[in-house]
């Protein structure tokens, strides 16, 4: 079921919001035991938010453009008075005295969240099997993993059970899982969506998005949340974007390149996807340019200095002292180590010691300076790109859907999957992951449109020509 | 100059940090206030809860751009760091602050003898909160427990680090006293040392003389006055050269002065010192003052302490004595040089107007800050024609301020103060010589202290009313 679909019937009072949380809440009971997409569940402040929009709707009073329309959470989104918990033991039941922007802008608009979804701890992850309360599983194949570290929120609306959801993207943790459940992801223009109240993993990178089945209802999801928030320094002073006025332009063009280090070690089945995407908005009038970016197989490394480096400072706040886990201990110091040695999950302590490393005195300029240097590297590099073209394609990930523990003892292996997506977020930079293709298994194959700052308007133009096209 | 053994030099710097006196914290919207309840001002940005996120006070940014003006340092576009550390007191376990560009680059403060001191930089930064320790040893590691209050995180703050140019000691008391009248002129902090809203730190070194390389040097805390701040760089000079004149070698440390027992005690070797691990705040975006907005600054500036001694010395209409002087100082720095300024165009004798404002004036408290200046200068022309004695006048003026002002006049006229006529003075004068005979043949005979003797005496008999100096008159004239 569509979003937008659903938000006109309710407007219409063809169904009430109340019948469609009753549907909502019978496919979550009927599959996400099997799947595990949500933590936690919401069934009473979901029914309550509902009777206010059908009592509302019947008394003929306006409503938000998505009113009635459930909603999975990730669950590093604040929301008031709801657990909030980055899918860590160490904030454990802890309850936000306060919700993110972002929340209360969706609330606004009418959305229903019926759910916190399952993650990576702290959004650090390609699989959500790093999740302290186990994994959720890909809905295409219940052995495989949905990606991540969004994948509780790809794997609901993938499974029919919410028609969108919320998720943050830092290196690619919306758009990865998108592609491997077979949905649509975007990682807006940093500054686009407003941070406050979204638990930071690592803040010059991180941004809030949206899931969907397809493109319109992305397109009506992102423009709720985007325009400028007071409360967050680096907000764009930009209003919220119009995406779906425009929706259905066409291509007609567009200069769209082709990225060969889009495509680096991506299957021949990904790649060949990518090519059929490129060659359908060849038909529908784009122009198909082969561009090669060199830079951009230097941005792993630089991510997994930066990225850590921002986390190891932004996680230190996870001491025992004022919320969440506290475990006791003779004094001040032991307690701090014993809280996070027992709250926190194996990779979150890896990226916290890799990323304390790398700011350390002696080694600063080497690995951090360094990195960001590589940053300032690829921003250009984009900036030369998009000289020549107004988009980029390529895959969202080189593979389909892995095996669960596939790649759990090797790290380095599970970094690789967010080859194709981590470049985007270094530079602040749009991007999104549409459907296009299945494999030989059945499984789904993302391909991923990027462009400049603030080119929304064009990404969601060409996802709309390229999910018309698409052969799944 | 301070008694350092023969041969030795100290080298002196000090960080200051003082609080703005901003109506909100630097990165949200809670009240900087002192002296609230317990955790009560206080959101989810002060306590560095889960995904919120810090927004720059713009009055904080033009109150640092003040300080920075009035010590004549280049303003500059700036970024915020995070200093990293583990302490219970700063909610986010790291400080946001500026690093390597902050607002204000290098300036310089002109000291009252003349000698100038460099300033390396005054830069924005976040306050922590306050932890009080209770039971046990009463410090973060073996106490029974630990209560944290965060109404001061956030606080805005500036730090200004001068260079190593101070050599001594009551040097360094002298740029800690002149900053803070600085910093108060500024109207961007109160300079309350005793609050914690001004705290000094004084990294002090030794060397044999001017050209011999700077010695390693350590760093003071816990000065919570002047006189700390004097008595400490003192003790920590000598305590350096005895040292290595017994062949030792001083070692990179932080030291805390013990005021009780007047010495520095190791706190943290360099060994144990932290390693921060600076990085740019990605959370904030950098700090660009425009040029009309630094001019603005510069063209609106309130009168520095300086050119408000020079034009009180002016009006004196010549040379201050020393006691002149130091009243005239003190009163500046505190700013209330304006209640002086104003008598003294009233027609006010310079010596009252000094006197009241530096002595007592002075003393009174905040409420000085309400008090009209018109009512004080009513009440020290009263004093000043002889209507009002000095102890009454001093009465009064501990009414008025209480009051917030009012007529002087009538207070003293409610208090019963009247003038004591000349006849009533020589009557009361009888009666103590009287009853003290051998203490009034001394003075016959020249013994000059006993004045104070006599002043006393006629004081308590008329409750006060008697004008010292018609009693000074009358015991001369007496005395023939």
């Amino acid at each position: 079921m569509k979003a937008l679909d659903i938000a006109a019937q309710v407007a219409s009072k063809e169904r009430s919001a109340r019948e469609v949380l009753d549907e909502t809440f019978a496919a979550i009971d009927a599959r996400d035991t099997e799947i595990h997409a949500f933590l936690s569940l919401q069934h009473d402040r979901a029914y309550a938010t509902a009777a206010s929009i059908d009592e509302r709707i019947a008394r003929g009073e306006p409503v938000g453009p998505l009113a009635g329309v459930p909603l999975g959470l990730k669950d590093n989104l604040c929301q008031r008075g709801e657990t909030t918990g980055c899918a860590s033991k160490i904030l454990e039941g802890w309850r936000p005295p306060y919700s993110a922007t972002a929340v209360t802008k969706i609330e606004d608009a009418g959305v229903v969240i019926v759910g916190k979804t399952n993650m990576d701890e702290f959004a650090m992850g390609s699989s959500t099997e790093n999740s302290a309360y186990g994994p959720t599983r890909n809905p295409h194949d219940t052995s495989r993993v949905p990606g991540g570290s969004s994948g509780g929120s790809a794997a609901s609306v993938a499974a029919s059970m919410v028609p969108l959801a919320l998720g943050t993207d830092t290196g690619g943790s919306i758009r990865q899982p998108a592609a491997l459940c077979g949905v649509v992801g975007v990682k807006p223009t940093y500054g686009l969506v407003s941070r406050y109240g979204m638990i930071a993993f690592a803040s010059s990178l991180d941004q809030i998005g949206p899931f969907a089945n397809d493109v319109a209802d992305a397109a009506a999801l992102l423009e709720v949340l985007s325009g400028h928030d007071p409360m967050d320094s680096t907000s764009l002073d930009q209003p919220p974007v119009s995406l779906l006025a425009q929706l259905d332009a066409g291509v007609a063009g567009m200069k769209v390149g082709l990225c060969s280090e889009l495509l680096a070690g991506a299957t021949e089945e990904v790649a060949s996807a990518v090519r059929l995407a490129g060659a359908t908005l060849e038909a529908a009038g784009a122009e198909i340019i082969e561009v090669s970016i060199p830079e951009l197989a230097l941005g792993l490394s630089a991510y997994y200095l930066i990225a850590p480096a921002e986390a190891s400072s932004n996680l230190a706040r996870y001491d025992g002292v004022r919320y969440g886990v506290r475990v006791d201990a003779d004094d001040v110091t032991a307690m701090n180590t014993a809280t996070r040695t027992a709250g926190f999950g194996d990779e979150v302590k890896r990226r916290i010691m890799l990323g304390t490393y790398a700011l350390s005195a002696g080694y600063y300029d080497a690995y951090y300076g360094q990195a960001q240097r590589v940053r300032t590297l690829i921003i250009s590099a984009f900036a030369r790109a998009y000289e020549k073209v107004d988009v980029l394609l390529g895959a969202t990930t080189p593979t389909t859907a892995f095996p669960i523990g596939d790649k759990v003892g090797d790290p380095m292996a599970m970094y690789q999957s967010d080859i194709c997506t981590i470049p985007t977020n270094l530079a602040g930079h749009p991007a999104l992951s549409v459907p296009f293709a299945n494999d030989a298994s059945n499984l789904p194959i993302g391909i991923q449109l990027l462009g400049p700052a603030l080119s929304e308007q064009k990404l969601f133009q060409a996802a709309r020509v390229v999910e018309e096209g698409a052969t799944k | 100059m301070s008694p350092l053994p023969e041969g030795w030099e100290m080298v002196v710097g000090l960080e200051v940090h003082t609080e703005l006196k901003t109506e909100t914290k630097l990165f949200c919207g809670c009240a900087n206030a002192f002296g609230a309840e317990p955790n009560t001002n206080i959101c989810p940005v002060c306590l560095g809860l889960p995904g919120s996120l810090p927004v720059l006070n713009e009055r904080a940014v033009e109150f640092a751009m003040r300080i920075g003006t009035a010590l004549h340092c280049v303003i500059q576009a700036s970024s915020f760091h995070r200093k990293n550390y583990f302490y219970p007191d700063m909610p986010k376990d790291y400080q946001i602050s500026q690093y390597d560009v902050p607002i204000n680059g290098p300036g310089f403060l002109d000291l009252p003898d003349g000698s100038r001191v460099s300033i390396e930089r005054a830069h924005l930064e976040e306050d922590t909160g306050k932890t009080t320790h209770i039971g046990g040893t009463g410090r973060i590691h073996g106490s029974d427990e630990s209560l944290v209050d965060y109404n001061r995180s956030g606080v805005p703050l500036v730090e200004i680090v001068s260079g190593p140019d101070i050599r001594s000691a009551e040097q360094a008391r002298a740029y800690a006293a002149e900053l803070r009248a600085i910093l108060i002129a500024t109207g961007a902090s109160d300079g309350r040392m005793e609050e914690g809203s001004m705290r000094v730190d004084a990294n002090v070194s030794v060397r044999t003389g001017p050209d011999a390389p700077f010695g390693t040097r350590c760093e003071i805390k816990n000065l919570n006055s002047l006189r700390s701040l004097q008595r400490a760089v003192e003790y920590e000079a000598i305590r350096q050269i005895e040292l290595l004149e017994d062949g030792g070698t001083v070692s990179q440390e932080t030291r805390h002065w013990d005021e009780d027992a007047g010495k520095t005690q190791t706190m943290r070797s360099k060994e144990e010192a932290y390693d921060y691990r600076y990085f740019p705040e990605p959370d904030l975006v950098p700090v660009v003052p425009s040029a009309e907005q630094v001019e603005q600054i510069r063209t609106t500036l309130a009168p520095m302490p300086a050119e408000r001694r020079a034009r009180l010395i002016d009006q004196l209409g010549g040379a201050p004595t020393p006691a002149q002087l130091d009243q005239l100082m003190a009163a500046v720095e505190i700013n209330l040089d304006g209640f002086i300024t104003a008598a003294i165009d009233a027609g006010v004798t310079p010596a009252i107007a000094l006197a009241r404002t530096a002595n007592e004036l002075a003393g009174l408290g905040d409420g000085v800050a309400n008090l009209p200046v018109d009512d004080y200068v009513a009440l020290l022309k009263l004093e000043d024609a002889g209507e009002l004695s000095a102890t009454q006048s001093k009465t009064v003026l501990a009414d008025l301020v209480a009051a917030g002002g009012g007529d002087p006049a009538s207070i003293a006229k409610a208090k019963g103060f009247e003038k004591l006529d000349d006849s009533s003075l020589d009557a009361t004068l009888d009666e103590i010589i009287v009853a003290n005979p051998d203490e009034w043949q001394r003075y016959v005979d020249g013994d000059d202290k006993l004045t104070g003797f006599f002043t006393g005496k006629v004081m308590a008999a008329t409750k006060g009313q008697a004008d010292g100096k018609a009693v000074n008159a009358a015991l001369r004239q007496r005395r023939g």
